[in-house]
């Protein structure tokens, strides 16, 4: 029977099984929380140790992409990222990996044009637009200064 | 003899001889006994997933011409494609096998084209034995149409898990299995622009090959034994049997996915079920011939199904068009 | 407390993430962006500032607290140098995440290669 793309289509989404939420869900809350909850034990830790806020929080960033690196060069994170989900892409350990990855991916096809361009595959989009955003806020801040 | 869509070869044709080569994940599923060669890692020893793919894609060819105690010089040419850019596996391949060579692209459909253009060969009296081969690497496809394989991304469930496989089979003169006919696929594009939902994307086509081959061939379903799709999988296959029932076709237990059969999905974690060019060619030379050899499928339509996009095309929001083309196997006996 | 809070705040925000993955099928690509850029929007709206006082970790760690660095960096640089911290001030603040990143990952791609999935 010829169906029309409309009847098309809902018969393959209704064939489609959805992500199973019930599980997908927990295990993003429990990874991203578990992340959040090491960042901040790493910034007490500096905190502690007589670091002021602001280099603190610098260097949780800093110790969670090496982490993130850390765990993409040992073939971990994406193993960990099959279960987790949003609970590692979310947290800057996913950023991290998604320069890691395609870094370590792409030296097949040289240190120049393979690493270093590609690196930037995913990160160059999340880099671009929070870089111009956040130009253009300081840009309003300013005038809202001068005016 | 042309009748419709569908090409009649009235000369005798036969699969003369067959071999596969897969990679680790394929070689601990079901179909492990009926591979020639397993990798002991995805890499056969290359330093790049592209060698590997094409070390594998020779792996498969020489084996195949091993078993069936032809020379190289008996090989006419070899008809053959895989799933990367400008068909590197398959070129690359052949420049160490010698042979002479024409790339054919059919996304995951490449081993039924192949099969048929060299059936037509033998056909039209140009050659004797022709060589027909297709490859897919689980690692070479994700690095060309998705992700690096070191990066954290989950695979919805509608996802397929691209098979590391290949399969080769030389057309002849003699042979036990016969391939009675073809029918090259017309391209269907049904709309469907989820590049992790292929088996949506390419069942339209794989329900339109074969009903223009039920019309034209003049055979009914329930006259073959087995009809096998692809790597339509779980989402694909459902929507296929769907598609017939409403003409009122039960395809019932005869009908099965070779992305279905490759892998074991309650414990290998493939998703929706397998793809790729080797799937249905390893799966072909794994599991259908040796089963038809052995007398039990007489006759078997065995329908490859591709999804004819590329990164580009998905990037530009154009929809996925889907071909399936299909191949007549009947015991020779 | 706070170790609580930054637990179910960044398990919250993580959760909601994946429901949004699940259910508009967004690439990931287009999920960090957005993040990046929601985080930049909500600290010009003032929201984010306190949010980070009571959440903390819980707020900066995921991808939105990367918006957020470089919005207060921007602001706080337009107060002391003006204008041209506008476009200074972000990346300033960023700046040492970003290449920690960058650097660690083009050092790891001298060592490491990639595996198979399994």
């Amino acid at each position: 029977m010829k169906l029309s793309t409309e009847e098309y289509k809902k018969l393959w989404q209704k064939k489609s099984p959805p992500s199973p939420w019930y599980k997908t869900v927990p295990a993003a809350f429990l990874t991203g929380g578990l992340i959040c909850l090491l960042g901040q034990g790493i910034k007490s830790g500096f905190l502690s140790a007589g670091l002021s806020e602001k280099v603190s929080s610098a260097a949780v960033s800093c110790s969670l992409i090496l982490l993130g690196v850390s765990l993409t060069a040992l073939r971990i994170y994406d193993d960990i990222a099959r279960f987790a989900g949003a609970g590692t892409l979310v947290p800057i350990t996913g950023f991290a990996n998604s320069i890691a990855a395609p870094a370590i991916e792409f030296k097949t096809e040289g240190f120049i044009l393979g690493a270093c361009v590609k690196m930037f595959t995913i990160a160059g989009p999340v880099l671009t637009l929070a870089v111009t955003s956040s130009v253009i806020y300081g840009v309003i801040c300013w005038l809202g200064g001068v005016l | 003899m042309k009748k419709g869509d569908v090409w009649f070869f009235d000369k005798d044709i036969y699969i003369k001889e067959y071999a596969s080569c897969v990679g680790v994940k394929e070689g601990e599923g079901p179909l492990r006994d009926g591979f020639d060669v397993i990798g002991e890692d995805d890499r056969f020893g290359e330093s790049t997933w592209e060698k590997a793919e094409c070390r594998m894609f020779e792996t498969a060819c020489r084996k195949a011409v091993e078993k069936s105690g032809l020379s190289d010089s008996d090989i006419g040419c070899l008809i053959g494609g895989d799933l990367l850019n400008q068909c590197i596996s398959t070129s690359f391949a052949a420049r160490d096998l010698g042979f002479k060579t024409l790339g054919v692209y059919g996304a995951c459909s490449t081993m039924a084209e192949s099969m048929a253009l060299g059936a037509a060969l033998i056909e039209a009296g140009l050659e004797e034995y022709v060589l027909c081969a297709a490859s897919s690497h689980f690692c070479t496809a994700e690095r060309q149409y998705r992700y690096p394989l070191e990066y954290g991304g989950q695979r919805p469930q509608t996802s397929q898990w691209t098979a590391t496989a290949c399969g080769a089979v030389i057309l002849g003169k003699e042979g036990k299995v016969r391939i009675k006919a073809a029918c090259p696929g017309r391209v269907f594009d049904p709309g469907v622009r989820d590049v992790n939902n292929m088996g949506a994307a390419m069942a339209q086509a794989a329900y339109e090959t074969l009903s223009r081959y039920f019309k034209d061939g003049e055979k009914k379903p329930e006259e073959h034994d087995l009809i096998v799709t692809g790597d339509l999988s779980e989402v694909g296959a459902a929507i296929v049997d769907k598609l017939f029932r409403l003409d009122g076709v039960n395809l019932g237990e005869r009908y099965g996915d070779c992305g279905l059969m490759l892998f074991d999905r309650q414990k290998q974690d493939v998703h929706s079920g397998g793809s790729g060019c080797g799937c249905s060619a390893a799966v072909l030379c794994a599991r259908i011939l040796p089963r038809m050899i052995k007398h039990e499928l007489k006759r078997v339509l065995f329908c490859p199904t591709g999804a004819l996009l590329s990164p580009l095309s998905a990037a530009q929001g154009e929809s996925i068009p889907g071909i399936c083309h299909l191949i007549c196997l009947e015991d020779a006996e | 407390m706070i170790f609580i809070k930054a637990f179910l705040v960044g398990g919250a925000i993580c959760a909601l993430s994946q429901i949004l993955i699940d259910k508009t099928r967004l690439t990931p690509a287009r999920i960090l962006s957005f993040y990046a850029v929601l985080g930049v929007v909500l600290t010009a709206a003032g929201v984010y500032g306190p949010f980070v006082e009571w959440a903390g970790c819980g707020a900066t760690v995921p991808i939105l607290g990367f918006g957020y660095t470089m919005a207060q960096g921007a602001r706080e640089a337009v107060g002391t140098v003006g204008f041209t911290g506008a476009l200074s001030g972000g990346l300033s603040a960023a700046s040492a995440g970003i290449a920690a990143a960058v650097t660690l990952s083009f050092l790891a791609s001298l060592v490491f290669r990639g595996g198979n999935k399994r």
